[in-house]
C-alpha cells in the first residue's frame, strides 16, 4: 500500500497505471546483470586503478594491503618532470603517438570520404564489390593485419619489391628508427638538440614519426578507412537530393556542389568520424604489442603500450596506472577541443539562408544499407548522440 | 517546315552524343580509379594466401608473386600437426561463442528494461551507461587485471569470459531498437495476461531480429579479434587464443601461414 501512495504522482502522469504494476522489480532484475558486470569490470577497476596510481604498490598481494602506501602525486610527477627514464619514455611515447594522430586522422578521414563519394554514385556498376573490397581490411583482426604488415614491409618484402620497380630503394621499414622529417640527417642544429621537452629534444619532437611508425600510420589508414567510408555512405544516402538539385539549378558545378552543399550537410558525420578517429588513434596497442613492442629505438612506443609495459613487465604498477589516466585525460581534452572547433557557429542571416538544413540530417540508418553498414551505424549512433546531446 | 525541324533534331542528337562521350570518359576514369584502389585494398590479402603455399626460399625471393613456384602445404601441416593451433582455436571458439550468447541475452534484457520498463533510477542508470561508454578500453587494461586478480578468476575461462559478457554499446543499440517497436503490441500481450519476462521473451525479442543480428555480428567479431583483454586476464599456454598466439618471429616465416592463424612457436607465457 505504501508503495502505491509513494508512486501515486508518477502514476498519475502515466496513463496505464494498472498494467505497470511490478515493473520496478523486473526493471531492476533485468538490468542487474548489466549493473553487476559493468560495475565490477568497469567502474570498480577505474576506482581501484586510481588508488594504485597514487600508491607504491609493486604488484605483490592486494593493493589494499597494509604495506602499500599512499605516495601522492609521485607517480605522476616522475612521468611529467622527473628528469629520469620514466619521463623520457613517456615523452617519447607521446611524441610518437602525437605524430601518429596528426598523420592518421586527417588522411583516414579524407580517404574514407573520397571512397564514399566515389562508391555512392547512382550509376555505378559493381558498387557492392567495391564497397566490400574497401571494407575488407576493416573486419580483419588487428593482430592478423599487423602480422601481414610485418611481412609486406619486410626489407625484402612486397612493398620494397614494388618500390624497386620504380627505382626506389625502400627503407628497412620496421627496423628503421629515423624520423621521416629528419631525411637521414644524424644531428640537427644545436638550439634544437640542446633544448628538451618531457626529456625529448626539440629536434626529435620535430623529426616526425620514425619510418617504423610511419608503416603503422599506413596500416591504420588501410584498416580504418573502410569503416568510416560506410559511415559517410550512410550519411550521403540520407541526404535529400533536393538541395543538390537546387544547387545544380543555380549553376553550381560538381566541385562547388561537393564543397558548398554536400560537405556542410555531412558535418555531423564528419564530427563522428574525426572523434572516433582521434579516440582510436590515441589507443594504439594491439599493433605495437603484436608487431614491434616499441622497437626500434623506442620509436614505436605509445602511451598505451608504455602503460602496459610499465605495469606488467617492469612491475611499476603505480606508474602504469598513472600513464593510463594521463592518456585518458589527453583523449578527453582532445575530444572536447575538437568539439569546440567543429561546433556549429552562429552564422549571419544571409549565410543561414544558404545552409538552412534540418538538424536531423546525417543521423539514423538508411534503409538501403547492408547488414554491415547497419551494424556500423548502429555502433556509432550512440556515440554520435552522446557527443551532441 | 521540314528543313526547320531537321537541323534542330540533328543538333540535339549531336549534343547528346557529345555529352555521353564525355560521360563515358569520366566514367571510365572513375572505374579505373576504383579498380586501382580496390586492388591496393585486396592485393595484400591475396599475397598472404599465396605466400602461405610457397616454400621459404620462394617466399623470400618472390614476395609479390601470386602463384607459388612450387606449391606446398608444409606451412599448414606444421600449423595443424606440430603446433598448439588446435588449443588456440578451441579457446577462441569457446570464448567467442559464450560471449556472443551472453551479450545477446544480457544486452537485450538490459536494453529492454531501459527502453520500456518504468522504474526509479532508470534515467540515472542510462546516464551512467553513457559515461561508462566513453572510457577508452586501453585505459582499463591495468584496472581490469587488478579486479580479475582480486576476485580470483585470473588465468581461467571465467576471467576471460565474464568481463566480456555485456557491453555498453550493445545495450545502447538494443535500447534504441526496442524504443522503435510500437508499445501497442506489448500492451496487447499484457492485457492477455503475460508477465514482464514473458512479454519480453515471446513478444518483443522475436521482433528485434535485425538488432539481434547486429549484436551477434559485433560481439562475434569483437571477441574473436579481442587481444588486450586476454593479455591481462591469462598467462598459461593452455588458455592462449588465436590472437595471442600470433607470432613475433621474423616476418617471412610468420606470413607463411594465413593471417593470424599461424606460428609454430610456442606462445609467450
Amino acid at each position: 500500500m505504501s508503495t502505491t501512495t509513494r508512486q501515486a504522482p508518477a502514476l498519475r502522469l502515466r496513463k496505464k497505471s494498472g498494467i505497470r504494476r511490478g515493473e520496478a522489480a523486473s526493471g531492476w532484475l533485468f538490468t542487474a546483470p548489466m549493473l553487476i558486470l559493468l560495475g565490477l569490470f568497469l567502474v570498480v577497476p577505474v576506482l581501484m586503478a586510481l588508488w594504485v596510481s597514487f600508491s607504491d604498490w609493486s604488484g605483490r598481494g592486494s593493493p589494499f594491503a597494509g604495506n602499500v602506501n599512499f605516495i601522492g602525486l609521485k607517480n605522476y610527477s616522475a612521468l611529467l618532470s622527473g628528469g629520469g627514464l620514466a619521463e623520457q619514455d613517456f615523452g617519447t611515447a607521446l611524441k610518437n603517438n602525437a605524430w601518429y594522430v596528426v598523420l592518421v586522422v586527417p588522411l583516414q578521414t579524407a580517404l574514407s570520404l573520397l571512397l564514399a563519394v566515389l562508391v555512392n554514385r547512382q550509376i555505378l556498376k559493381g558498387r557492392g564489390f567495391f564497397r566490400t573490397a574497401f571494407y575488407f581490411p576493416s573486419v580483419t583482426s588487428s593482430v592478423a593485419i599487423t602480422v601481414l604488415w610485418l611481412f609486406l614491409f619486410n626489407s625484402t618484402g612486397a612493398v620494397n619489391k614494388l618500390l624497386s620497380y620504380i627505382g626506389i630503394t625502400g627503407p628497412n621499414w620496421f627496423n628503421d628508427p629515423g624520423g621521416i622529417f629528419h631525411f637521414g640527417a644524424a644531428n640537427g642544429p644545436g638550439f634544437l638538440t640542446a633544448n628538451t621537452a618531457l626529456g625529448v629534444s626539440w629536434w626529435d619532437w620535430l623529426g616526425g614519426p620514425s619510418v617504423a611508425m610511419f608503416a603503422f600510420v599506413l596500416l591504420a589508414i588501410f584498416t580504418t578507412s573502410g569503416t568510416f567510408m560506410l559511415l559517410f555512405i550512410a550519411a550521403l544516402q540520407n541526404l535529400g537530393g533536393d538541395v543538390t538539385e537546387a544547387a545544380m539549378m543555380d549553376g553550381a558545378n560538381g566541385w562547388q556542389r561537393f564543397w558548398r552543399v554536400t560537405l556542410p550537410q555531412l558535418r555531423p558525420t564528419l564530427f563522428t568520424v574525426l572523434t572516433l578517429g582521434l579516440i582510436g588513434c590515441w589507443q594504439v596497442f594491439d599493433q605495437i604489442y603484436t608487431g614491434t613492442k616499441g622497437a626500434p629505438g623506442k620509436t614505436t612506443l605509445t602511451p598505451a603500450y608504455l602503460s602496459y609495459q610499465a605495469a606488467f613487465n617492469n612491475q611499476e604498477w603505480g606508474q602504469g596506472a598513472a600513464i593510463a589516466f594521463l592518456l585518458f585525460i589527453i583523449i578527453v581534452v582532445f575530444t572536447l577541443l575538437q568539439r569546440w572547433i567543429l561546433a556549429e557557429r552562429k552564422v549571419s542571416k544571409r549565410r543561414m539562408r544558404l545552409y538552412d538544413i534540418p538538424p536531423s540530417a546525417g543521423s539514423g540508418p538508411s534503409s538501403g544499407a547492408s547488414g554491415q553498414t547497419a551494424a556500423a551505424i548502429a555502433l556509432t549512433a550512440p556515440l554520435q548522440r552522446k557527443d551532441r546531446p | 517546315m521540314s528543313t526547320v525541324v531537321k537541323p534542330a533534331a540533328t543538333r540535339s542528337f549531336h549534343r547528346r552524343e557529345q555529352l555521353s562521350g564525355r560521360q563515358i570518359a569520366s566514367r571510365s576514369v572513375l572505374y579505373a580509379v576504383l579498380v586501382v584502389i580496390a586492388i591496393i585494398y585486396i592485393f595484400p590479402f591475396l599475397i598472404d594466401i599465396a605466400t602461405s603455399f610457397k616454400t621459404e626460399p620462394d617466399a623470400a625471393s618472390d614476395p609479390l608473386g601470386l602463384i607459388p613456384a612450387t606449391f606446398t602445404t608444409a606451412a599448414y601441416q606444421k600449423l595443424f600437426l606440430n603446433s598448439d593451433f588446435p588449443i588456440w582455436f578451441k579457446n577462441s571458439a569457446i570464448v567467442t561463442i559464450v560471449v556472443t550468447l551472453g551479450r545477446v541475452f544480457f544486452n537485450s534484457l538490459a536494453g529492454y528494461a531501459l527502453a520500456r520498463l518504468h522504474f526509479r533510477g532508470r534515467n540515472l542508470m542510462f546516464a551512467g551507461l553513457i559515461a561508462v561508454m566513453s572510457v577508452p578500453s586501453v585505459v582499463l587494461l591495468i584496472p581490469k587485471f587488478l579486479v580479475i586478480n582480486q576476485i580470483g578468476i585470473y588465468d581461467s575461462y571465467a576471467g576471460m569470459i565474464i568481463p566480456l559478457l555485456t557491453d555498453a554499446a550493445g545495450i545502447f543499440i538494443m535500447k534504441n531498437f526496442f524504443e522503435s517497436i510500437p508499445v501497442s503490441v506489448e500492451e496487447q500481450a499484457r492485457i492477455d495476461g503475460a508477465g514482464t519476462f514473458r512479454v519480453f521473451w515471446s513478444v518483443v525479442l522475436p521482433m528485434a531480429r535485425p538488432a539481434l543480428v547486429t549484436i551477434i555480428i559485433l560481439s562475434f567479431q569483437g571477441s574473436w579479434n579481442e587481444l588486450s583483454h586476454f593479455i591481462v586476464s591469462t598467462q598459461s599456454p593452455g588458455l592462449t587464443t588465436l590472437t595471442r598466439a600470433s607470432p613475433r618471429s621474423p616476418p617471412v616465416s610468420s606470413a607463411r601461414v594465413r593471417s593470424i592463424r599461424s606460428s609454430s612457436r610456442p606462445p609467450r607465457s
